[in-house]
């Protein structure tokens, strides 16, 4: 049953980068399919970056918040760093934190740890076990509860729910 | 249209900009990663998405739907990757930083053993 999800999840996200990257034009789609089809069968097991990834309406739900909620972040990072490097007297307090996670799954690993170099001030040095050393451009605090609820939950949330 | 897509490109532009700025005047080189980073992601997605909507008979917009999606996985790897190598082999935090979890760490193992 894993297998057969994980085959589907890898079949589907083939096939919507051959109908983004061609037009939905007949001879293209049937051709295209034949090819994911193939490489779907040939490829599947190491296609394990998908097999984290729950199935469920409310998982749905919530990666299409999660992309809000990180174009958010994206955005509010870029004004931060933006008014940082125009006040002339730099105002930067910066230092290298750790924090812990709760996620299991790699895949959600890796969003997370992605996200969080996108958002604002913080860049992901290391990965060690539970824990991510971040790189924070305004060190608040320097517990690692706190610089984890700081940082961390508000994109764990989704993600736990994303890949469990 | 045309007008729209190039006031999104000339935001995009004005990040990159910034973040080029940012490069210049951060004191060391993980500050500089992070301004690097973060604009360019921004900047380079305004950027092809001002194209996406400036040109948009020429339906390129789902191409550059997937540009933007390799920009958003790949720039924060690679940046990552560059802040780790620098941490390894031991380039300083500038004299400003309050603290280094990740030395402190490092250093306690080396005493252990």
């Amino acid at each position: 049953m894993k297998i057969f999800k994980q085959r589907i999840l890898l079949l589907l996200f083939l096939m919507l980068f051959w109908v983004l990257l061609t037009s939905l034009d007949r001879q293209e789609l049937i051709a295209g399919g034949v090819i994911v089809i193939l490489l779907t069968l040939v490829f599947f097991r190491r296609a394990a970056v998908f097999s984290d990834f729950q199935i469920t309406l409310k998982s749905l739900i919530y990666s299409i918040a999660y992309i809000f909620v990180f174009l958010a972040a994206l955005v509010r990072s870029n004004l931060d760093i933006a008014f940082r490097v125009l006040n002339p007297k730099l105002p930067i307090n910066p230092g290298i934190v750790k924090v812990k996670t709760s996620l299991n799954s790699k895949t959600g690993r890796l969003i997370l740890a992605n996200s969080i170099t996108l958002t604002p001030g913080t860049l992901t040095v290391e990965t060690k076990g539970d824990y991510y050393y971040i790189h924070w451009i305004d060190v608040s605090t320097q517990d690692v509860e706190q610089a984890s609820h700081e940082i961390v939950s508000k994109f764990e949330k989704y993600l736990e729910v994303m890949f469990g | 249209m045309a007008v729209f897509g190039g006031i999104v490109t000339l935001i995009g532009s004005v990040f990159l900009l910034l973040g080029a700025l940012g490069i210049v005047r951060m004191p060391d080189v993980y500050n500089r990663m992070q301004a690097g980073t973060k604009a360019t992601t921004l900047g380079t997605l305004l950027f092809l998405t001002g194209i996406a909507i400036g040109q948009i008979e020429c339906m390129c917009i789902f191409r550059i739907l997937i540009l933007i999606l390799f920009i958003i996985f790949t720039n924060p790897i690679s940046s990552h990757a560059l802040a780790r190598a620098a941490h390894h082999i031991g380039i300083p935090l500038t004299d400003k930083s309050v603290t280094d979890a990740l030395a402190d760490d490092e250093s306690e193992k080396e005493g252990a053993v």
